[in-house]
């Protein structure tokens, strides 16, 4: 048994609180008690059936407005996977919400309204996917009973969608016919899609293969924390704390700490103080090394024979994220893994219309929900890979000295992305 | 590579020893908050994990209301003594006394707003930037959109308008003065998790966790420990029933629930089973309006 982490990307008009309260609901991992107290305020808003939605909205202002404002985790699990799924707003003034759902996600489950086909909302959801590299990607195309179940409406959007997920790169997308309303495909498969071969919404979560999407080629270890004892029987007692980001550690392997670029061997690995063979992604585990060099928290350690890049400037896809607009020029603080080190974004390049991928050359003002492509000069040197080479590696966080706020998130591209 | 993964316990626990030991990067005074229940439990088991072989960077740290379990008390101080780690205890009717607090009353009156107060002065007494909890994501509706990395204003208070983004699994521990971040490392986790975790580990926790015989009240179809800290009224119905306890707050505050499960094995067959969430069937102080829990964590709640 693994995990799935999984966002839904739609707007309430899709149905996409009602397909989360849909799984959770005829996946039975909706208490009587939860269940209840929606079926009181289903009571006090209006007639007719329990309005599943309403298990996914968290917030009293949510609830008021029925609307999604922020992230909400859900959590359930079947005998074959846990799943977390994190349940984002759809609108584009909340594109920062979705970005931070997608940033950890495995898998999005992109919601189409089938009346509508391919519609802006549809590519911008797919373009921030894409985006923040979600290896998955399933097309669930919804309210087919509103259009009289027809296969020609269906596979219309599966081919519009199909050249559109080309374009934009997307590796694994799947198609899926629903109903979240009646539930229709989404728990067990349904009779209303004779002409529909695949499996049921939740069996297609059960299924697709994940563990593939852990990189262990390209070992990365960020330490971040020092363990030293220093009591009489472990005086010379040094551990380097951390998580396995990426890759393989065995016994004996050469390595090098960056950026300082100084070679050792690895001596052993502990985890939970218990002395281990070989430590993989995404452990988190203590390692020793032969030398006694200086080591401290933000450093990386990773393998002699394969290296990743050490710049201390560096090109990004930019989602802002603040109410406050970026100011080219402004110093703030990049946190990447452990590092925490002071940039300016020196230049925008240019911003996206994350409806069109369109690009809008030097662009005056960068405010809330835009991704930019900017350049940063960091103080000291950051220890990278491309994001679309390795997520974990090629991610950070943009963060106001003065406010302390997390204000964008960087995607480290080369000139291409 | 296939005998390379790790499964979901293995991967949850990953996920909080990384949290920990960022809190312990970020910070210069964290506290562990440890109540004795099973989640604060597995909490200072994954420090141990995290930590090991050397000291936590943080002490473990109780706000005691009063109304805690005997139970769950000894075994908070048993724990703390077999690690050998620092254990701080504040008590919340030292504060009642100090400051002139109004005792809630009622029949379950209960101290758990109360609990604000003296978490609030622990902090500011020991200058604390970050307290480690062991909130669930899965345990309530509000908590659903906590970050794992909570900042709380000079009040303690939680904004759930102003929550930063959190991304990948970078978190962000810079503050400005006064404020302080609550942590919490097993957001990810559900009830079962907890307890599948806790069978593969083997963790032990307090007798209360098992079946065993309790003079109960019968109160809404909950069921109430009978103890000094209630008040009983005519015509209550007090009994003797098999309980175990899904979760362990305050005795006025937490039912018991009606098991003959002795065993971990037992427990996780019957959670399995349940039809009624943890929250739902062990807290008296959940069911006062449907916002209760965003309103208490907004005045500086856990």
């Amino acid at each position: 048994m693994d995990i799935l982490r999984f966002i839904t990307a739609g707007s309430v008009d899709d149905g996409k609180s009602t397909l989360i309260g849909r799984l959770l609901y005829d996946s039975k991992s909706i208490m009587i008690d939860q269940l209840e107290a929606i079926e009181k305020q289903t009571k006090n808003r209006k007639d007719g059936e329990i309005d599943l939605a309403l298990l996914t909205d968290g917030l009293r202002a949510e609830r008021e407005q029925g609307i999604t404002i922020d992230v909400a985790y859900k959590y359930f699990s079947t005998p074959k996977r846990k799943f977390i799924i994190a349940d984002a707003p759809g609108h584009i003034q909340y594109t920062r919400n979705m970005v931070t759902g997608a940033s950890n996600s495995d898998l999005a489950i992109i919601l189409v309204d089938a009346r509508n086909g391919v519609a802006e909302q549809t590519r911008r959801h797919s373009i921030i996917a894409s985006l923040l590299n979600i290896p998955h990607v399933i097309v669930a195309i919804n309210k087919m009973d509103l259009v009289d179940n027809s296969a020609d409406v269906y596979n219309n959007i599966v081919i519009e969608y199909a050249a559109f997920a080309k374009k934009l790169g997307l590796k694994d997308v799947k198609y899926i016919p629903i109903s979240a309303l009646n539930g229709d495909n989404i728990v067990e498969k349904s009779d209303s899609y004779p002409w529909y071969e695949g499996g049921s919404l939740l069996s297609i979560l059960e299924t697709v293969e994940v563990s593939n999407d852990i990189n262990l080629e390209d070992a990365r270890f960020p330490v971040q924390y020092v363990i030293r004892p220093q009591t009489d029987e472990l005086h010379d007692y040094r551990g380097y704390a951390g998580k396995v980001l990426s890759g393989i550690y065995k016994k004996g392997d050469a390595v090098t700490v960056l950026p300082s670029g100084i070679q050792s061997k690895i001596k052993a690995i502990e985890i939970g103080g218990e002395e281990i063979e070989e430590a993989f992604a995404p452990q988190s585990v203590v390692l020793h090394l032969e030398d006694d060099i200086d080591i401290s928290r933000g450093d990386t350690i990773v393998q002699t024979n394969n290296q990743p890049s050490v710049e201390n400037e560096l090109e990004v896809l930019l989602c802002w994220m603040d109410g406050k607009p970026l100011i080219p020029g402004n110093k703030y603080l990049l946190q990447h893994n452990s590092k925490l080190v002071r940039a300016i974004v020196k230049e925008v390049e240019y911003k996206l219309d994350v409806n069109s991928l369109e690009q809008e050359q030097a662009p005056e003002k960068v405010s809330l929900n835009d991704i930019v492509k900017a350049t940063i000069k960091t103080a000291s040197p950051v220890v990278f890979d491309f994001y679309r080479k390795l997520r974990t590696t090629g991610g950070a966080i943009l963060i106001d000295e003065t406010s302390n706020v997390t204000v964008g998130a960087c995607m480290i591209v080369n000139s291409e992305w | 590579m296939s005998d390379k993964k790790l499964d979901y316990l293995q991967q949850l626990e990953s996920e909080s020893i990384h949290i920990f030991r960022e809190v312990a990067g970020q910070f210069e005074k964290p506290a562990l908050l440890f109540s004795g229940g099973k989640d604060s439990i597995v909490l200072v088991h994954l420090a141990l994990k995290a930590f090991r072989p050397g000291k936590f960077p943080f002490p473990l740290v109780h706000i005691d209301t009063g109304h805690n379990f005997r139970e769950a008390l000894d075994f908070r101080d048993a724990l703390a003594e077999k690690i050998g780690e620092k254990l701080i205890v504040r008590s919340v009717e030292d504060t009642i006394k100090a400051k002139h607090l109004t005792e809630p009353k009622g029949k379950f009156a209960s101290r758990n707003a109360l609990q604000t107060y003296t978490l609030l002065d622990t902090i500011e007494e020991f200058k604390f930037d970050v307290c480690i909890g062991g909130a669930r994501r899965d345990e309530e509706k509000a908590r659903a959109k906590e970050r794992i990395f909570s900042v709380r204003d000079e009040f303690g208070q939680w904004n759930p308008k102003l929550q930063r983004p959190e991304l990948w699994n970078t978190y962000n521990g810079k503050i400005n003065k006064g404020e302080n971040v609550r942590a919490f490392p097993i957001s990810n986790w559900t009830e079962l998790d907890i307890w599948n975790y806790i069978r593969r580990e083997k963790i032990e926790l307090p007798s209360i966790y098992f079946a065993h015989d309790r003079e109960v009240l019968e109160h809404e179809g909950q069921l109430v420990a009978i103890s000094k800290f209630i008040t009983l009224e005519e015509g209550d119905q007090v009994s003797v029933k098999k309980v175990r306890y899904r979760t362990v707050g305050d005795m006025t505050c937490t039912a018991a629930v009606q098991s003959n499960a002795s065993t971990i094995d037992d427990i996780i067959t019957e959670i399995i089973a349940t039809k009624t969430s943890e929250r739902g069937e062990t807290r008296i102080d959940d069911k006062v309006s449907e916002a209760a829990m965003e309103d208490r964590k907004k005045n500086g709640y856990f």
